[in-house]
């Protein structure tokens, strides 16, 4: 048994820190009041590797290992929520499909120059007005072959990083009759006649990552669009949401890490009834609640990412980690925001903004009763 | 184009020094790559953008020293070499340059070799002009930027008195300062390179050299004395009061 990241790792999770602390998160609030994208750190993410974490070396990526991709996120999440989102979206939902199921021909077009930080970024639309946590059944957006193409028409909600990507990969029924054999995966150029990205969605966190509702008109893409298999994009969704609950809940690790460092920043310089808050006893439990259930969430999220990478099974702990970890950012933002009293309500202090932000990751990507639905269906098997 | 970028490690810039027994401590803090040197890496990496050609990370330090040349790796340099020997303990800036122009001739010189301007602990930004007097080659100092044509090496300096353009014939010894462009962040391509390298180790007998005496010795160090004060708040219903307790305190303690 080890414990310890391997130097590479270390070394990563270095660098990325340190371009965190200098680029992310000195913007975060920048980018939450004003509901804008954080451009100039995405651009100069290309060339370290953080926009190619899926992507093989050889399409322009830096293909890291599971556990550096969610080293990767845990430290921008610890910088700033939105762009936390932004990138882990990308890298997990964006790119990875791409890089795990489409051709060449494709995976050559589009992943270097999603990967460089020069051209705009990857989506995944799954999601739909009748449709989210039930795809199977809810999924409408269906696409038909005429004429050498794919005619797709429908409709899209709460598709991440819409505006500012290259395409989207949408999931579609190509197969009217229904059931999990029924849907697909396209690749959508964000420049396609008949796509529309309506206006950013006004929500209560995560401002800087714009989120969109995307509409679909007779939208004709080539048959070579097609990511994967026809009629395999479920169990492509699937597998791909497995990698990226591990992605939420490293960025979810990164928010509560930063929600915990407030808190001991402000404890220790806080005084009431003589002394700082940090001497009183029932904000030091809260303290030592964050500092271990952190601790907990961590070892379970690297843990999920070391089975990923092992090529091991691990969609039940993929799921655990999700739910657990989610749960965790939300419990010790709230809690930063108590140790803050007032200020913690305030909009100066960063707390508020970390559970504004936290609180999105018990829904995305599988809200916390579909990854309890997850693991309980396996553990009820094997036993 | 073969450029030899010299770099140290330093403790990191938050580390409070103290003294303890007489020597300089950080304490526990982290080592990292000399954030001066991180510049001098970059002008060698833009070089060898500009030219082609190689370079070679070198440090004098610890095994633990291995680390600083790493992020030099990851950062983009082609190779790294570090010299470590027990007998270069207490090295001054002229040791170490004398330590660094025996490196640098066992590398087998090189048409550049770059410093950081000076280090963040010793500060005395003294090795880089006593390196290029050991090698015998010309130092064009504190280059904002650098031009090499032809042989010839043109660099901007930038100094308290403006900008200053000098020129000299390769090979030159150089020192850079912070225009010269904001050091690249390693790549995670990058890390994986420096990870996997096996850093070469040599000692003062593969350089041929014995360890240099220290020129300057510290007499003594002794940390700054230490101020006892103690701050007391006063409070009360009035100014008055207030005032009147404190009256009481200053002749309590025969302050007047
Ligand atoms: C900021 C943001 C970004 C997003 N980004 C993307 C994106 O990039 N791409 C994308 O495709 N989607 C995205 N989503 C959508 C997100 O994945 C869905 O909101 C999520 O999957 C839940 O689906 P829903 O909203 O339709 O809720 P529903 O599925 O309608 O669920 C409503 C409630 O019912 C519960 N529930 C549902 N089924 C069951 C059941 N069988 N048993 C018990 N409880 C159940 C749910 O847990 C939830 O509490 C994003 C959402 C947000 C808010």
């Amino acid at each position: 048994m080890d414990f310890e990241l391997n130097e590479e790792q270390r070394m990563w999770q270095k660098t990325v820190h340190d371009f965190v602390a200098a680029e992310i998160k000195p913007k975060a609030h920048e980018v939450d009041e004003n509901a804008t994208f954080n451009w100039e750190a995405t651009r100069k993410m290309g060339p370290l590797g953080l926009l190619g974490l899926s992507i093989p070396e050889q399409y322009g990526g830096s293909g890291v290992d599971a556990v550096s991709a969610a080293i990767a996120i845990e430290e921008i999440g610890w910088g700033c929520g939105s762009t936390g989102l932004a990138i882990a979206a990308h890298n997990g939902l964006g790119t990875s499909p791409i890089a795990l199921y489409a051709t060449d021909a494709i995976k050559k077009r589009w992943l270097p120059l999603v990967a460089s930080g020069r051209a705009k970024l990857g989506a995944l639309a799954l999601t739909e007005p009748g449709a989210g946590s039930d795809l199977q059944g809810g999924v409408r957006t269906k696409a038909e072959k005429s004429g050498g193409e794919w005619v797709i028409n429908g409709a899209k909600m709460w598709c991440t990083n819409a505006s500012i990507a290259e395409y989207i990969i949408t999931l579609v029924r190509t197969n009217p009759a229904g059931g999990s054999r029924s849907l697909s995966m396209i690749l959508v150029p964000t420049n396609t006649p008949g796509l529309t990205i309506h206006p950013a969605e006004k929500k209560m966190g995560l401002k800087g990552s714009p989120t969109h509702a995307v509409t679909y008109e007779d939208v004709r893409v080539p048959l070579e669009n097609l990511i994967g298999e026809e009629n395999r994009g479920l169990q492509q969704t699937l597998a791909t949401l497995d990698g990226g609950r591990i992605s939420i809940g490293a960025l979810s690790l990164g928010l509560a890490q930063s929600a915990l460092e407030a808190a001991l920043d402000y404890s220790k310089t806080r005084q009431t009834f003589g002394k700082p808050i940090a001497e009183h006893q029932a904000i030091q439990f809260m303290l030592a609640d964050a500092a271990t259930e952190i601790d907990a969430a961590r070892l379970m999220v690297y843990r999920a990412a070391w089975l990923k990478e092992k090529g091991r099974p691990y969609s039940k702990e993929a799921a655990m980690a999700k739910l657990f970890a989610t749960e965790v950012g939300e419990r010790v933002a709230r809690n930063a925001i108590q140790i803050h009293g007032g200020y913690g309500y305030s909009r100066e202090y960063p707390v508020e903004r970390i559970y504004r932000d936290a609180r999105l990751m018990t829904i995305g990507e599988g809200t916390s009763e579909i990854n309890r639905m997850v693991i309980a269906r396996q553990v009820l098997l094997s036993h | 184009m073969k450029i030899i970028t010299c770099i140290k490690q330093v403790p990191d810039s938050e580390a409070k020094v103290t003294a303890q027994n007489g020597q300089p401590s950080w304490g526990e803090a982290p080592l990292v790559i000399n954030p001066f040197d991180e510049y001098a890496v970059e002008a060698a990496l833009l070089q060898r953008e500009a030219q082609d050609g190689e370079v070679i990370a070198l440090c004098i330090g610890p095994d633990s020293a291995k680390d600083a040349l790493k992020h030099a790796l990851a950062m983009g340099a082609d190779s790294a070499i570090l010299v470590s020997d027990p007998a270069l303990g207490a090295l001054d800036s002229q040791g170490a340059a004398r330590v660094l122009a025996a490196a640098i001739q066992k590398i087998g010189g090189a048409d550049l070799a770059i410093f950081g301007r000076q280090t963040l602990d010793e500060g005395t930004g003294l090795t880089v002009s006593q390196t290029a007097r050991a090698l015998g080659w010309p130092l064009l100092s504190f280059a904002g930027s650098i031009k090499a044509e032809g042989g010839k090496i043109t660099v901007e300096r930038v100094i308290e008195e403006g900008k200053q353009t000098v020129s000299a014939a390769a090979p030159a010894v150089l020192s850079v300062v912070q225009s010269i462009g904001e050091p690249r962040y390693p790549s995670f391509m990058g890390i994986r390179k420096a990870s996997k390298a096996v850093i070469p180790v040599w000692t003062l007998a593969d350089l041929d050299i014995a360890a240099p005496a220290p020129v300057v010795t510290r007499a003594e160090l002794l940390n700054p004395p230490v101020r006892d004060q103690a701050c007391e708040m006063l409070t009360g219903e009035t100014p008055e009061a207030i005032a009147e307790t404190l009256v009481e305190k200053i002749l309590a303690e025969k302050v007047l």
